[in-house]
């Protein structure tokens, strides 16, 4: 019976996938759709600091990786609703962005935020559009290597990140005598790095990529260690909106089935040097679904 | 870190001067928004009813108990989730100012009600006026105008205030500072001259709440 | 918009010790600071009523500077700019060498900050008694430093502890600001639970209610010693 229930779940379910996109215009607009067509103008949380993903420009506008994919997205959106929206963008930083996200503030998180489980129970995730773990960063005179070699140095740690729990853990495994100076964002973190305060900083490797480039004296500085933890990034949309999630699925999955991810991926990552991983790049055939 | 450097500064012009504009504003905006309620908390309190005064007295020692860093904390999460929608970074901290000044202002514009003799209100009963009617009329007024250099002195405070919207990077000038030092590893310069801005604001003011208060004496 | 209530989640060991620490961390700054304000407060406030015209100036300028920058930023110089400012291996010390760096400069930032504010109350203090009476000590053959010392000093800081109480509730709520210098005082663990447990409301509440007993026991404590204070026949204001 169980069998039986489930089938026809599944029929019912394939039956309404294939029905939905056409008709959608047709339809009632709920939750997020309804809300952005009622004010005409769709609110997108992005970083400051997060470079190449998302970080205002020499002009403090939003750019990167991120907002680009947002914005095929937004253009998914207007397609959708068959309307102009205005787009309004909102700083989000760790601490603040599932929170902004949950109730309501923003729409789409586009920074550099890394799809778990426990977030799950609060927000929702678009296909992973990028794969990195935490490692650390620090001066390439300062003879650390490894996490093992933090013993009796100091590490700025961004609050609220996934990376901060990674390296507070690899610090209690091995019973390390470690100084965690908290800092508010990457910014902050490199500020203390730059300024002797600390000895290092941790966050998502390509994010240290990202902040030597943006460094005054990019040559002093080094990535080094192993992935301290698995990190897939995606775009975070709200919780029970699958009408809303549909329509950035769509959106992802035509950049990445029609191989414009490629353009955009190169747009941002080779100027800092680094090249797709083969991880991502599965992550990529499996996000572009068939129409 | 080298010299001082009046190149960043002046390349950052425009960028710092929006970041002003928005704590003028916020400061603006807060300083009717924490008059108004706090006058509303000053009249409940003198009210002469029981629960309300209560009310209003235990709203104004809970404010005046915590930082204004947590008052911001709680209503950037209550706004969005008590209205229901979206409705910015900016809104949630003007609210958060207003709520956390009026308990400031409300105490102000008590005592400036009880400087209003009673004779006056009596004498405004006399004639037939109404409650309202007398507090719009007789009392507000004189209030206001024997707390006119506190309010200000309060508006200064509250300027300085405003500079805690940092810890929620809204765009004020402290904010603003802060990007500007970070982006362009100037922290000397930059905190400097931040300090030099809100030092030169609240000194004018403080002098213009001192000529008042001469004004007033004479 | 729905809330899932989880009150628990504040007794929960972990969440309860860093409620704990941030509250340890709370009280040591707000104390420390206090120390500060009070000493440098009181030589300031003096200071401003000294006959001496350079004395004065400095003093008069020290509470103009302190009073009119937001102690946010006075915060942020003292904990990035001024240790660029020094030279390299006194900066160097600031930030690493020193202990407990953002709990020094968090006391010092609080400290300087509410001096210009405690000197303020004690000139007024000062103002207010009679000048007949230090008119009468000087008659006497006092000197100034003597007239201060027996006469204007007693009489002034009895007066002033009802409006210092306001001042010490001040440097609690202000110590706040210490969580912008990386320093893991209450608001900044209140803030922290919230993003762990996503129990924002529970987590607020909470520090919330620790900033009212603390408040509390500020305003009973200096009560107290309001009462012993008091001169008697002094000021009728209370009588």
């Amino acid at each position: 019976m169980n069998f039986s229930v489930t089938r026809r779940l599944l029929a019912v379910a394939a039956f309404a996938m294939c029905i939905a996109p056409a008709n959608l215009s047709a339809q009632e607009l709920t939750g997020t759709l309804a809300k952005i067509s009622e004010s005409g103008e769709i609110v997108i949380g992005h970083r400051e600091s997060s470079v190449p993903f998302s970080y205002l420009n020499e002009s403090q506008q939003p750019e990167g990786y991120s907002i680009d994919l947002c914005m095929k997205i937004v253009d998914e959106v207007k397609r959708t609703l068959g309307k102009d929206v205005s787009i309004r963008y909102v700083p989000v930083n760790p601490k603040t962005r599932i929170a902004l996200m949950a109730n309501g503030t923003i729409d789409l998180e586009c920074g550099s935020t890394t799809n778990n489980l426990t977030r799950q129970q609060q927000v929702e995730y678009l296909p992973t559009t990028f794969v990195t773990g935490t490692k650390i960063l620090t001066r390439k005179d300062s003879g650390i290597n490894s996490v093992m070699d933090l013993n009796g140095k100091a590490i700025a740690l961004a609050q609220g990140t996934t990376n901060e729990r990674a390296i507070k853990a690899a610090i209690e495994a091995n019973s390390l005598d470690v100084k965690i100076l908290p800092v508010r964002d990457h910014a902050e973190g490199m500020l203390s790095l730059e300024t002797s305060r600390v000895d290092a900083y941790s966050t998502d490797h390509i994010l240290l990529f990202g902040l030597i480039a943006k460094s005054k004296t990019p040559d002093d500085f080094a990535v080094v260690g192993d992935f301290l933890s698995f990190d897939p990034y995606a775009i975070m949309v709200r919780r029970d909106d699958s009408a809303f999630e549909l329509v950035g699925k769509i959106a992802l999955a035509n950049v990445f089935r029609s191989g414009e991810i490629d353009k955009i991926y190169a747009k941002w990552f080779d100027p800092l040097g680094v090249p797709a991983d083969p991880l991502l790049q599965a992550a990529f055939k499996l996000g572009a679904l068939p129409e | 870190m080298g010299d001082f450097d009046f190149a960043v500064i002046v390349n950052n012009l425009p960028f710092l001067w929006q970041g002003l504009q928005l704590s003028l504003l916020l400061t603006f905006l807060a300083v009717l928004g924490g008059i108004a309620l706090g006058t509303l908390l000053a009249l409940a309190r003198l009210s002469g009813i029981k629960p309300l005064a209560l009310a209003a007295a235990a709203y104004v020692n809970l404010i005046r108990s915590v930082p204004l860093i947590l008052v911001i904390f709680w209503f950037y999460f209550l706004v969005p989730l008590a209205v229901g929608r979206p409705i910015g970074g900016f809104y949630s901290a003007l609210i958060a100012f207003v709520m956390f000044e009026a308990a400031y202002y409300s105490e102000i514009m008590r005592a400036g009600i009880q400087s209003v003799k009673k004779g006056q209100v009596y004498a405004g009963q006399a004639t037939g006026l109404g409650y309202w009617q007398i507090q719009r009329y007789i009392v507000l007024p004189q209030a206001f105008r024997n707390m006119i250099p506190i309010l200000v002195t309060q508006g200064i405070i509250l300027f300085q205030d405003t500079s805690l919207v940092f810890v929620v990077s809204l765009r004020d000038l402290m904010t603003v500072s802060s990007i500007v030092a970070r982006t362009e590893g100037r922290l000397v310069e930059m905190y400097l001259f931040a300090a030099l801005v809100y030092f030169v604001i609240c000194f004018a003011g403080s002098l213009f709440v001192r000529r008042l208060q001469v004004r007033m004496a004479t | 918009m729905n809330y899932n209530w989880n009150w628990s989640v504040l007794f929960e060991p972990e969440y309860f010790g860093w409620l704990m620490s941030g509250l340890g961390w709370t009280v040591s700054v707000a104390l420390c600071a206090w120390v500060i304000a009070l000493v440098v407060g009181s030589f300031v406030g003096v200071g401003r009523t000294l006959p001496n015209k350079v004395v004065s100036t400095l003093c008069t300028s020290y509470v103009e500077l302190f009073r009119n920058v937001p102690l946010l930023v006075q915060m942020f110089i003292w904990y990035f700019a001024v240790p660029e400012m020094l030279p390299e291996q006194a900066g160097f010390w600031m930030k690493r060498e020193m202990p407990q760096p953002e709990f020094v400069t968090a006391v010092v930032a609080l400290g300087l900050y509410t001096a210009s504010r405690v000197a303020e109350q004690v000139r007024a203090g000062i103002e207010t008694v009679p000048k007949g009476l230090s008119a009468a000590a000087t008659a006497q053959g006092m000197s100034v430093a003597q007239v201060y010392r027996h006469v204007l000093l007693p009489i002034s800081f009895r007066l002033i502890v009802p409006p210092m109480t306001s001042e010490f509730l001040t440097v609690f709520k202000n110590s706040s600001l210490a969580l912008t210098i990386g320093l893991l005082e209450l608001t900044a663990q209140s803030q922290q639970i919230a993003e762990y447990t996503f129990q924002s409301f529970e987590a607020y509440t909470a520090a919330t209610v620790i900033y009212v007993l603390i408040a509390l026991t500020a305003t009973v404590a200096m009560a107290v010693l309001e009462r012993y204070a008091r001169i008697p026949g002094y000021v009728g204001k209370e009588g």
